[in-house]
């Protein structure tokens, strides 16, 4: 075995106690320091960590940001989303292809860089946006990309190549991205200013049982997008037996078409570590665990430095604000480019360094979730309502609300807009008010809630964003008159098919007939009955998949099918002679024709 | 009043679900009392004369004449059924799909440890038909109105069908009957 990947594997895997809970950690120390995670490795880290190969080898193989081959030295990963496409996603792609002089999934021969698609990566309102390494390039144009490329060919790391630092803390020295916030629309929550501490000091003096009940009153419900009420989720952590209990901060924020977490890990960190300081009082746990995405590796060393004030501060670490009976701290746990892990069962089993497949419920994590403890997993936007709503009383927040409803909730709002960005609107407000805020006025279709939400039109405008009505975890994206939503659709329809964990058939099989079929429609070949197909298969997919991926999956198509009908049965067209249009003989001849040498290939067709 | 026809083939298929079918023993006295035959390997016609009511589809399409017996099928025949697992999601020839054509056929005509062929070509008479690229369940072609699951459907389940198809009558399919495990 080579020397030096085994001192490599052997440093790695002792940096993290051999643990192989760490998995993900020693992976990406090895990746870093190899640009590749090797065969040997494996061996390697199997022998650190008393895991078995197999065990090592599933994890490498689950995780897009991880590869057993070498990609490059650098790797660019360019967003290909929806979004993306909208703001000219094709043109910098050949752009990065003709300076690279490779394709798309390639590296060049030096074995330098490496360009790879990735989903989403939360720009989706400065797209289109790339990862080169960790360094976040947005809004590109076929000139950025050949100055990225000149840049790394000469020798620079790609953070010397942002050339204008975006706004707030993304020109932090810790920072130095050219993200922008695009906080749009301040609400009377979240964007607005808060006094450290304050809302930990209320919380320490009351009991935790108060603290659920103020929660509790607050009406708040987890804004990740199941909408689950955060109260009652802490109260059967609570009551859940267990000598060590867990608060799990999901910042895995993979939906595409959601970037508001990322601005409140921006610009709010400290109330989000205090959301999650407060549900450890709360429930009992000592240990928080704040999951980042890949994608937002960047934040991490500014992060790390939040966190290490508030352990100077007396705000996290053992004794927090003098209280000897209550200590907590938090550890980052970095992601590796997978979608389905933030699924609250696929979080946990990502931290327990396995691959993301979401175990079954019940048991529920909060019995029994990280390795068998209970486990609470809160969405970044709720944890930093709970401080507000410790900060300044339950009645204030709950009062935000329109309709009946209760607080506010942050937007990200993308696609056909002139004014893209974060919103934070109270719940209950119609989602035309929405559409207007942003310029989107010109809107023919909207996806509300991403990739897996909802597709309405403008005889639904005057609905309302709330949990009971137009639910979303805070993804809008809006299209004008020029799209077409079952394009849309099936460009969506290829992210599942990808993301999907491949644990149970109807989501690993759906999203790829789903795919197929939606291929063929805006292909031009699909027939009427195709759309029907695709109704019984969404339905099976939403009623059988195990976890929301595969449930949620077919809902854009669904909603499209009910909301766009007419959009769908332009495209489609029965035969008359009942022959498949999607089938062509032609085609699937050429290659047994060319290898028999049969250069009449046509003309033995044509006699049929 | 005539009586309806009946058409059959098999495709990429073992012929299994043909023996299936000529299972139903004495009943197939019953069968031609019912039924004529239009095309089918049973009575070796080729060729389609007149429409038929109802054709029995074995086996998927592996290569460019199934397709053409297929279309045919389809020109002809009111009522199409897929019959068997091959017909119905390709099935054994389907395992193909998993190798690439090239490997295919080089193991078929050239380094197969049975193969003695000494031009070292696979062969390419026009008689033969080409392969398609992928093997494919009859759905894929044509409009199929009728999938009879099974490997082979029983000869009772083939009865079954095919009765309540010739007389217009609902298709009544005891769990039994296509219950395979
Ligand atoms: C496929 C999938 C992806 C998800 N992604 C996220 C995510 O990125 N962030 C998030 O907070 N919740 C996500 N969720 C929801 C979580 O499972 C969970 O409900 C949420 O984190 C709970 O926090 P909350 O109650 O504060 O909303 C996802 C769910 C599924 C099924
Ligand atoms: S629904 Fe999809 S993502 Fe979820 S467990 Fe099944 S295969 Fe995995
Ligand atoms: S379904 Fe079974 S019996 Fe029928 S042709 Fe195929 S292999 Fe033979
Ligand atoms: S960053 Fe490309 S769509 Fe979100």
């Amino acid at each position: 075995m080579d020397t030096e990947v085994r001192q490599i594997t052997s440093d790695a895997c002792r940096a993290f106690a051999n643990d192989g809970t760490r998995l993900l950690d020693i992976l990406h120390e090895i990746q870093r320091r190899l640009g590749h995670v090797p065969p040997d490795a494996i061996e390697a880290i199997a022998d650190c960590t008393s895991l078995a190969p197999v065990r090592v080898q599933q994890t490498l193989a689950f995780y897009a940001f991880f590869s057993d081959r070498p990609l490059g030295k650098v790797v660019i990963r360019l967003c290909d989303d929806v979004v993306d496409r909208m703001w000219g996603y094709d043109a910098v792609r050949a752009a990065f292809e003709k300076a690279l002089g490779i394709p798309m999934g390639g590296t060049t021969p030096d074995g330098m860089i490496g360009l790879q698609r990735t989903p989403c990566i939360g720009m989706s309102d400065q797209s289109p946006a790339a990862l080169v390494g960790t360094t976040v390039f947005t809004r590109l144009t076929p000139e950025s990309a050949e100055r990225i490329v000149a840049g790394l060919r000469a020798g620079c790391q790609p953070a010397e190549l942002i050339e204008k630092c975006g706004d707030g803390n993304n020109a932090h020295t810790l920072v130095r991205a050219m993200v922008r916030n695009n906080i749009r629309q301040p609400g009377a929550v979240l964007l607005t200013e808060g006094e450290r501490g304050a809302a930990i000091a209320n919380a320490l003096a009351m009991s935790p049982a108060e603290v659920i009940r103020t929660v509790k009153n607050a009406r708040l419900r987890g804004c990740g997008g199941a909408g689950f009420p955060t109260g009652m989720k802490w109260e059967f952590a609570r009551s859940a037996r267990g000598p060590r209990k867990l608060i799990f901060c999901n910042a895995d924020e993979g939906e595409p078409g959601t970037f508001k977490d990322r601005v409140l890990l921006t610009e709010h960190p400290n109330r989000v570590f205090a959301g999650m300081t407060i549900a450890g009082y709360a429930v009992g746990a000592a240990e928080g665990i704040l999951y980042l995405r890949a994608e937002y590796a960047y934040l991490r060393p500014f992060l790390e430095d939040i966190l290490a004030r508030r352990r100077a501060d007396g705000l996290l670490g053992n004794a927090i604000r003098g209280k000897h009976s209550f200590g907590f701290d938090i550890r980052i746990q970095l992601g590796a480019g997978s979608y389905v892990c933030g699924a609250e069962l696929a979080l946990l089993r990502s931290c327990e360094g396995g691959p993301g497949e979401p175990m079954t419920r019940p048991p529920f994590p909060v019995q029994s979730g990280y390795l068998g403890c209970p486990s609470v997993v809160n969405n970044v936007e709720t944890l930093a309502l709970v401080t507000k709503i410790l900060e300044s009383g339950a009645p204030a927040f709950s009062e935000l609300g329109e309709e009946g409803c209760s607080g506010t909730k942050l937007l990200s709002l993308s696609g056909d807009c002139t004014r893209p960005g974060v919103y934070e609107v109270p719940l209950g407000t119609p989602l035309r008010d929405v559409l207007d805020m942003c310029g989107g006025g010109d809107a023919r279709s909207v996806l509300v809630g991403g990739a897996s939400g909802r597709f309405v039109g403008p005889a639904l405008f005057d609905r309302l964003i709330s949990f009971d009505d137009l639910s979303t975890g805070g993804a809008i994206i809006v299209f004008g008159p020029q799209r077409s939503v079952p394009e849309i659709v099936e460009l969506y329809s290829h992210f599942f098919a990808e993301e999907s964990c491949g644990y149970c058939a109807p989501c690993r099989i759906g999203t790829v007939l789903l795919r197929e079929r939606l291929g063929r429609i805006v292909r031009g070949t699909g027939e009427p009955a195709d759309l029907e197909y695709l109704e019984e298969l969404g339905d099976t997919m939403k009623a059988t998949s195990r976890c929301g991926l595969g449930q949620a999956a077919p809902n854009a198509l669904l909603s499209s099918l009910k909301n766009f009908r007419p959009a769908y049965e332009e495209l489609v067209r029965s035969d008359p002679d009942g022959f498949k249009r999607a089938f062509d003989l032609d085609k699937a001849v050429t290659q047994a024709g060319e290898i028999a040498a049969r250069l009449s290939i046509r003309g033995q067709e044509v006699a049929l | 009043m005539s009586k309806p026809k009946v058409a059959t083939c098999s495709l990429a298929g073992c012929f299994g679900c043909h023996m299936s079918f000529l299972d139903i023993d004495e009943r197939i006295l019953q069968l031609v009392e019912l039924v004529d035959f239009g095309p089918s390997p049973i009575n070796d016609l080729k060729h389609f004369t007149d429409r038929c009511r109802v054709g029995l589809v074995e086996g998927g399409c592996a290569n460019a004449e199934n397709v053409r017996v297929l279309r045919e099928f389809r020109t002809h025949c009111d009522i199409l059924v897929s019959m068997g697992y091959c017909a119905t999601s390709g099935g054994i020839p389907a395992m193909r799909n998993l190798v690439s054509m090239e490997e295919c056929l080089r193991e078929a005509y050239m380094e197969g440890p049975s193969v003695h062929n000494p031009t070292g070509r696979v062969p390419g008479d026009l008689e033969l038909p080409l392969l398609l690229d992928k093997v494919r369940p009859c759905h894929e072609v044509v409009k199929i109105d009728y999938h009879l699951p099974g490997c082979p459907p029983s000869a009772d389940a083939i009865w079954a069908a095919l009765c309540a198809l010739v007389s217009d009558a609902p298709i009544e399919l005891p769990y039994q009957l296509i219950k395979y495990d």
